[in-house]
């Protein structure tokens, strides 16, 4: 009986924290400084420079955050997590939101109080073995050990994989990305899963990537996308239009080297109202009306993001794929801004 | 031979070299390496191992590595073996984290005169060793100072209350008036309750950026609108590499040492109540995983405190790793305290000692020089605990360099990396047990067997 008590009591003061958090944007706008959640390095995604500054895809966007609240993309205070820490971080306030490669799952959204804010990445897993297992489809993959992250979907869809398909592995669990590429050249697993990108990225460092294939089965649906705790829907918004806006200034070919002419002379009304020449769509969320723009200044569209990151120039080199705008045959899409 | 000739006395005669083949290398790997059959199949066996690894190794890391390029594709193009480039590239980051570049003589200072500070404490012949003292212990708010800069007024609540800096001046006065009539009158308890809270005035004075910023600001040595100060602070999230181990590391050994002896006295103590609330204390966090402390530290803390409470991640991380170190140092100590004959306590008590004075110089002298390796093992177990800061988003040495390998022009060297960080661990951990050797030597008084 105490020991109930003394539990809902914890309860209602975790609820009372979480309440109190609410106003996240006013948080942010008084701390002067946004603190968004990364992981502690995946190549292309988030990593340091030399001079220790963050740079890559997820880190991109949140920059772009800072851009549009704050008036500088650099006012950024990177908290970085591992795959079994990143919620907690975010449910504890340690972070304003988390961009970390994350999949966006029914559970993640409904059951660990998580608000998703759209896909910044549309990713799937697959499967790479050295081409000496003479292994040309997942389904020959019966009794194969397989290196695998702990606490992420990707260990999920595995055992979902085999079971399905009635065949037997061994989970060789892992940590990190980097500790998968050298168990897996090293040899102790037959397998590397991941996302597809993340195979791509590891295969490009290999001394000899060409002795390597990523089998043809995509076995998951892998969309990533930012999150923010649920509950407050103001800053929801902030994040998910800072997300729109990027993508729908591809589609309307904005770019950080064509904003400030654009804004000048905006060529069509939706380019207006993107960069807040027209109607007064910041204010709607709390920010005023150039917040847009100060975000592809800062970061650029979709399109720059990822060809700066991980696109086909890139040591990643990866396709834009479905990643492409809907009018270029991928499944980008962003809600309009008007 | 005869007697006549010899031309020593008898028992003068010098003794000679042992014959040849009892003595040298040859006689020593005999008895060593080709000592009998088994000996000499495993020294083949091992030689023909050694040849297999070590010139690979030494290959790999230094004839055939690559020092100079800008990225992986560019050291191997150079060399197949390791990329040093690449840890010379990032050797700043390494060191310093994110800590900003015009600020780093602050920490390579503190640095310089931890040194300072720690050689009188570690070395007893040390030249001035008395007023050296004095520095190491005022040491800890230099390097604050230093390392972190001037805290905020606000955020140590000098502003609140009822009117502000004249509420502390009023507690300093009071406080440092009590210590001065307890020390006059030899009553240590008006001297201890006086001097907690003057010294906690000092020292936040001390830190504070009223100090530091205000005063120079209003005499003309800074400039608050042109940002120059002389000591800016530096947001704690933005340490990292050795500076953030080193800090954490010192701290945590520093500090672990004396509130472990306190806990242990406290459990070899007589009342019930000290003893039972220590014994509380070393079970319950000795029953956790440091790992279960540190994530309470970073997640879950936020959750009990009042909201809008910004409770520095780092300090709570110090905080956490001091207690968990000083619970084990508590049960170090009182394997010491165990060790010792009933006797010494008794003769103590006979001579009429106090418990302070038992202690002082009779018990805690001999425990603690019993307990000296499990002491340092204790530091070095700490030490390198400190990695696992990376799980709550610390970015330590390790840290760093998991960050830096995921940077796409260097990434896949994950083994340059990892022995980078192998070597300093080694360096600092072999450099504390040395010095364990060191203290047992110097402090031998004929127990040891």
């Amino acid at each position: 009986m105490k020991l109930k008590s003394i539990l809902v009591a914890g309860a209602a003061m975790a609820m009372s924290a979480t309440i109190a958090n609410a106003a996240t944007l006013d948080d942010v706008k008084a701390r002067g400084e946004l603190n968004c959640i990364v992981t502690t390095g995946l190549v292309g995604f988030a990593y340091t420079d030399e001079s220790g500054k963050w740079n890559g895809f997820d880190v991109d966007f949140c920059r772009g955050v800072a851009a549009a609240v704050l008036g500088d993309g650099m006012k950024v205070k990177f908290v970085p997590t591992t795959g079994k820490t990143r919620f907690t971080a975010l449910n504890a306030g340690e972070g304003d939101v988390l961009y970390r490669n994350t999949t966006v799952t029914m559970s993640r959204d409904a059951d660990l109080k998580l608000t998703f804010l759209g896909v910044n990445y549309y990713d799937g897993q697959g499967f790479m073995v050295s081409k000496d297992l003479g292994v040309t489809s997942a389904k020959e993959l019966d009794g194969a050990s397989v290196c695998i992250q702990t606490g992420t979907t990707t260990e999920l869809n595995l055992a979902d994989y085999f079971r399905a398909t009635g065949m037997s592995y061994e989970p060789v669990p892992i940590e990190t990305n980097e500790e998968a590429r050298t168990n897996y050249l090293a040899g102790r697993c037959d397998v590397y899963t991941t996302d597809a990108s993340g195979l791509a990225a590891s295969r490009a460092t290999f001394d000899d990537p060409k002795n390597h294939i990523i089998l043809p089965e995509i076995i998951s649906k892998e969309p990533l996308g930012p999150a923010v705790r649920q509950g407050d829907d103001d800053w929801a918004d902030v994040n998910r239009w800072v997300l729109n806006a990027i993508i729908e200034a591809e589609e309307f070919g904005i770019t950080s080297a064509n904003v400030d002419e654009m804004a000048a002379n905006p060529p069509n009304p939706s380019i207006a109202r993107i960069l807040g020449v027209e109607g007064n769509y910041g204010e709607m969320i709390g920010l005023d009306n150039e917040w847009a723009k100060r975000v592809i200044k800062a970061v650029g569209n979709y399109g720059e993001i990822f060809d700066r990151n991980i696109g086909p120039n890139t040591e990643i080199g990866l396709e834009r794929g479905l990643n492409a705008q809907w009018k270029d045959g991928g499944i980008l899409y962003s809600a309009p801004i008007r | 031979m005869n007697i006549t000739t010899q031309s020593y006395k008898p028992g003068e005669h010098p003794s000679l070299p042992p014959p040849r083949n009892l003595v040298g290398p040859v006689k020593w790997a005999k008895d060593n390496l080709f000592g009998s059959i088994t000996n000499t199949i495993l020294t083949i066996v091992a030689v023909y191992l050694l040849y297999l690894i070590v010139p690979a190794i030494l290959d790999y890391f230094f004839f055939n590595a690559a020092f100079e390029g800008s990225s992986r594709a560019e050291c191997r193009e150079i060399a197949k073996g390791a990329c040093w480039a690449f840890i010379d590239e990032r050797i700043s980051v390494f060191t310093y984290g994110f800590y900003p570049v015009e600020e780093r003589w602050r920490p390579n200072l503190a640095f310089v005169l931890l040194f300072v500070a720690l050689a009188p404490v570690l070395f007893d012949k040390v030249p001035y060793r008395g007023k050296l003292l004095v520095f190491s212990l005022l040491y800890p708010l230099l390097a604050v100072l230093l390392i972190v800069g001037p805290v905020s007024v606000e955020s140590m609540h000098f502003s609140q209350g009822v009117s502000g800096p004249l509420t502390w001046l009023v507690i300093f006065a009071f406080a440092s008036a009590l210590f001065v009539y307890g020390s006059k009158t030899h009553n240590a308890l008006a001297m201890v309750v006086g001097i907690v809270p003057a010294g906690f005035v000092l020292v936040a004075f001390f830190l504070s950026d009223a100090l530091w910023i205000s005063i120079p600001d209003s005499i003309g040595l800074t400039n608050a609108a042109d940002d120059i100060y002389i000591f800016e602070p530096v947001d704690t999230h933005l340490f990292g590499g050795v500076l953030l181990t080193i800090i954490i590391g010192v701290t945590g050994i520093t500090l672990s040492l004396p509130i472990g002896i306190v806990l242990a006295l406290g459990r070899y103590s007589n009342l019930p109540a000290i003893r039972t609330l220590c014994i509380m204390f070393i079970e319950f966090i000795r029953g956790v995983p440091l790992i279960t402390l540190l994530f309470v530290a970073s997640t879950m803390l936020s959750y009990f405190l009042p909201p809008g409470t910004d409770f520095d991640l780092l300090l709570r991380v110090l905080i956490m790793v001091t207690l968990f170190a000083s619970a084990y140092m508590a049960e170090v100590i009182r394997g010491g305290l165990q060790s010792l004959p009933k006797g010494q306590f008794e003769a103590a008590d006979a001579m009429g000692l106090k418990y302070w004075q038992t202690m002082r110089h009779i018990i805690l002298p001999q425990a603690l020089k019993v307990s000296i390796p499990g002491i340092v093992n204790t530091f070095i177990g700490l030490y390198k605990d400190t990695t696992l800061v990376l799980i709550i988003g610390l970015l330590d040495i390790l840290g760093v360099g998991k960050t830096a390998i995921s940077d796409p022009a260097w990434n896949g060297l994950s083994t340059e990396v990892y022995v980078f960080v192998a070597v300093f661990f080694f360096v600092s951990c072999f450099g504390m047990s040395r010095y364990s050797l060191y203290l047992e030597r110097k402090l031998h008084t004929g127990h040891k067997r």
